[in-house]
């Protein structure tokens, strides 16, 4: 008797299972009805509150539903390339501009037309939307990386790399810099060191980056290398590959370390600590202007959206209103891309901080390329830090990266 | 008529039906059967209606004969086996199965990067990305109009004249349109389409492309949202019926040869390719690709090196402390057993990240604390790696060995023991030539199951070196610590190139080894068993 019963209770939770299972590969999600149509945005968990009045202001001109679903940011492109060619995907996803290259070569977006609107946005951000020619993403926000200062350990910005430094020595602190790497590296941190060498990844044409045209071998990519060196392990020890992410913030929050190369997501730990922050831009070791890398954040029409005409609109007319715009800087903190937005925003001096440096970053590239460069690029920087040889390990960077690109 | 031998076969027929009808419980038992049933009957069908209005008929299909074969199975009287194997078969159908044979059909596809959806999808989104915008054109306000059904655009051009046009004709001026401000919203013989209108008919819009003129190379009108078009021309030129993709600007003609993209005669490719079925490609790349064959070989050795020593020293280090604690003047085992099985509760992949912490050469807790400053190289180092990982592996594995090995030892009779005594045996041989085989035979078939487990662990890897240190002298991104599995990851995930084909084919590749390999063990075990 009992045995029937766990039986019958086992096959219960089977045929649920399963039948949950299959209807959840089938999409779970009812199509969307012809005649009033709907919209389905997947969305950063964290920024679904954001877009709520967006979205209720859309439905109540339109009529058009919106449904806003929150998504885990780190698997939010994979699952849109998956399911946008079955038909089951959103017609609007958040996503990143370095991620153009791969859904465009996926053929899962479509390009938009901003129209007058083109002009709103800062120049970077236009430039970052435009994969190949065609603007592919709606922009809302730019995010680069500057030095976090101390102001109460180092009262005054940092002039140059050197410059900094020594004020950090003087203020008796015997490891002022920080910056998190890794075993593999972090080109992405250090790229503006390098691009003040002069050695940017890729040449430029009108069409946004040229994939034939490799600049990271040149000479100013060697005696950027010669330099990292000196910084290294067997030189200043400035850089250390066993420095990750949670290293270098501890030491900034403890006060050992007065400056302190990062991003903006890392600001509101940093100022819960109590700590008097300042941004300066990143502090040159030659004369030239370090450029940091500038990350762009945006919404992408799906090539499969049934709806396109409704999502054309909601996106170029209403998320890229400077109220959703401001909205989505509330809930993230990163200048907007929308250059009345990013004025109003700059009222904060953190944001107009790193607005400040943003204005010499250079968007990251995004042409499938970028993936080569970025399985070799690490590891030579986190080499050359550990000691090997800067000439010749930055040109088997360059070599390997150019033998990948093909 | 009145065969005793009949009588009695009926006799024996109620009997066991009267038993049966015991067997399956009273009135009590059969109401819990019809509500779970009924549960799983309302699940099933609201599943159907899902399934119905998303037009997934296979799926359908599918749920609609697996719930009539669970009510038919257990309704009936008999199928006892049947009652007891359905629930671990669906299980076995949906996620070993269906899992297998569906990576077994990737594994004969391209799909990856730049193959990721059917060959109509590509056409379009290629069309689409080549529509150039004129340079300098201007934004021209339209409104969607309709003629007998067909779909023009009423364009209002920057001088405020009015024009119409459908894809078919060119715009020509329309001399008595109904202005709203400067924008014509209405001409005389055509329907102005109202917003909600649009959205109804989106695929017809997005289509529509008006010639500016009669000259094709002016390009086309196109309105993204229905308020406002922009004046596009093509770059490409797509020919159906000779299925080539034409770029208008180089002349070069691109046609579809059969490897899932338009190649043109130089071997260039337009992405986004589709998917196709490349037949055994992929497993014929897995093995015969420069950048893949030359690393796979070691990683194929050290994954046998890390799965066998992982399941040694588990295996030993478990089976040594399940003999200590098992010994009866020991004090407070409980308390040691509950201690020693704390890694096995802990989640194996924290697990892992905080050891990778421990291990950080110049920052860890190892270095500074434990080794009082020490500049060990734990993780960094080729060899030094790989003994890291083995002992984060063996810490991570022995609770499980240790748990196994004390059930299996209070098994085995206490008598065995005494006799051995009695016969002059030292505790020793004891142990080697009594405990040990009568253990094995118990734990043989869980050392294959871990010895599987382990090829494939994936997790420790990842989340401890990242199978790093990485290889310099390598073109991809393979480290001295990566195993099969985390390889293929690699290969198949790393950059912006997914390459599922390939992935699936590793994959059936390496499942193939695992299956071998247990095979054979299971022979062996066998063999033990008979021995004993």
């Amino acid at each position: 008797m009992k045995v029937s019963k766990r039986g019958i209770l086992g096959v219960g939770a089977v045929a649920i299972a399963a039948s949950l299972t299959l209807a959840g590969c089938a999409g779970g999600a009812q199509e969307p009805a012809k005649q009033t149509g709907s919209l389905t945005v997947w969305v950063d968990t964290e920024r679904v509150d954001a877009l709520k009045d967006a979205a209720a202001a859309y439905t109540e001109k339109t009529g058009v539903e919106v449904e806003l679903v929150g998504k885990d940011n780190a698997t939010i492109k994979d699952d849109f390339i998956q399911q946008a060619p079955t038909g089951k995907g959103p017609d609007i996803v958040m996503g990143a501009h370095d991620w153009l290259g791969e859904l465009a070569t996926n053929g899962v977006v479509a390009p938009l037309e901003l129209g007058d609107s083109a002009g709103d946005y800062l120049p970077v951000a236009l430039n970052a939307a435009t994969y190949d020619g065609n603007v592919y993403l709606l922009p809302y926000a730019v995010e680069n990386i500057a030095v976090l200062r101390n102001a109460d350990l180092v009262p005054e910005a940092a002039t140059s790399y050197d410059d900094m430094i020594a004020k950090g020595k003087a203020a008796g602190l015997a490891q002022p810099f920080v910056v998190e790497q890794g075993a593999e590296g972090n080109p992405y941190h250090l790229y503006p060191f390098q691009t003040a060498f002069g050695a940017p990844v890729f040449g430029t044409t009108d069409a946004g980056y040229d994939a034939s045209d490799l600049q990271l071998g040149n000479a100013g990519g060697e005696a950027f290398a010669a330099w990292l060196g000196t910084e290294g392990k067997n030189g200043n020890a400035v850089f250390n590959t066993d420095v990750d992410g949670a290293i270098a913030k501890q030491a900034f929050l403890d006060g050992t370390a007065a400056f302190w190369l990062t991003g903006p997501w890392n600001v509101g730990s940093a100022v819960d600590a109590g700590i008097n922050v300042a941004i300066d831009p990143v502090p040159s070791p030659t004369g030239d202007a370090a450029q940091p890398f500038a990350g762009v954040k945006g919404f992408l029409l799906s090539a499969e959206s049934k709806n396109k005409v409704a999502a054309n609109d909601f996106l170029v007319n209403y998320l890229g209103s400077e109220d959703v715009q401001l909205a989505l800087f509330e809930a993230g903190h990163v200048l907007p891309a929308l250059s009345s937005a990013a004025e109003a925003a700059s009222a904060d001096p953190i944001i107009a901080g790193f607005a400040r440096v943003g204005q010499d970053a250079v968007p990251m590239p995004a042409i499938p390329a970028m993936g080569s460069v970025w399985q070799f690029w690490g590891i030579a920087e986190a080499a050359i830090i550990n000691g090997a040889d800067p000439a010749t390990t930055w040109q088997k960077l360059a070599s390997d990266v150019q033998g990948a690109i093909g | 008529m009145a065969d005793p031998m009949i009588a009695q076969r009926n006799r024996h027929r109620l009997r066991a039906s009267r038993m049966a009808d015991l067997a399956s419980g009273g009135p009590r038992v059969l109401i819990t059967k019809i509500v779970v049933l009924g549960l799983v009957d309302a699940i099933a069908l609201y599943a159907i209606i899902v399934l119905f209005l998303t037009s997934q008929w296979i799926v359908l299909i599918a749920v609609a004969a697996v719930t009539i074969a669970v009510n038919w199975i257990y309704f009936s009287r008999a199928k006892l086996p049947a009652k007891y194997l359905t629930p671990g078969l669906i299980f076995l159908a949906v996620f070993q199965i269906f899992v297998l044979l569906y990576t077994g059909y990737v594994a004969l596809t391209n799909y990856g990067t730049g193959h990721n959806g059917s060959k109509e999808q590509a056409v379009s989104s290629l069309m689409a990305s080549a529509l150039e915008r004129v340079e300098d054109s201007p934004t021209y306000p339209v409104t969607v109009v309709d003629q007998f059904g067909e779909l023009g655009l009423l364009v209002t051009d920057p001088d405020g004249d009015a024009f119409v046009g459908t894809a078919d004709t060119p715009l020509k001026e329309v001399p008595n349109a109904t202005f709203d401000g400067d924008k014509a919203v209405a001409a005389p013989g055509w329907t102005s389409l109202s917003f909600g209108e649009v959205l109804v008919r989106t695929d017809e819009i997005t289509a529509l492309a008006v010639p500016f003129s009669d000259d094709p190379n002016d390009g086309a009108l196109r309105t993204p949202d229905g308020s406002s078009a922009y004046l596009y021309t093509s770059s490409l030129e797509y020919d159906e019926a000779a299925g080539t993709m034409t770029d208008l600007n180089t002349g070069v003609v691109y046609s579809d040869i059969g490897t899932g993209a338009f190649t043109s005669e130089d071997g260039q490719e337009l992405l986004p390719g589709w998917q196709i079925v490349v037949g055994l490609d992929n497993f014929v790349r897995a093995f015969t690709e420069e950048s893949i064959r030359g690393p796979l070989v070691y990683v194929t050795a050290w994954t046998f090196v890390f799965a066998t020593v992982s399941v040694a020293t588990t295996f030993f280090l478990g089976l040594f402390l399940a003999i200590v604690f098992n010994d009866m003047r020991m004090r407070g085992r409980k308390v040691y057993r509950v201690l020693m099985i704390l890694p096995y509760a802990f989640p194996a992949f924290l697990g892992a990240l905080i050891w990778s912490g421990m291990m950080n050469q110049s920052f860890g807790f190892i270095n500074q604390v434990l080794l009082g400053g020490a500049d060990i190289p734990w993780l960094t180092d080729p060899t030094l790696a790989k003994v890291s990982v083995l002992i984060v592996n063996l810490w991570l594995g022995f609770p499980y060995m240790f748990l196994v090995c004390t059930g299996a030892l209070q098994s085995i009779p206490e008598e065995l023991n005494e006799a051995a005594a009695i016969d002059g045996a030292k505790p020793w041989s004891v142990f080697r030539l009594i405990k040990l085989p009568l253990l094995l035979v118990s734990v043989a078939p869980l050392l294959i199951a871990s010895f599987a487990f382990n090829f494939n662990n994936f997790n420790v890897i990842y989340l401890l070196t990242n199978g790093g240190p990485r290889d310099p002298s390598t073109s991809i991104p393979v480290g001295f610590t990566d195993i099969l599995i985390s390889m293929v990851y690699k290969v198949a995930f790393t950059g912006q190139n997914r390459d599922y084909g390939l992935a699936s084919a590793f994959s059936i590749i390496i499942f193939v080894i695992v299956a071998v390999i247990a095979i054979i063990s299971f022979r062996r075990t066998k063999a033990l068993e008979e021995l004993n």
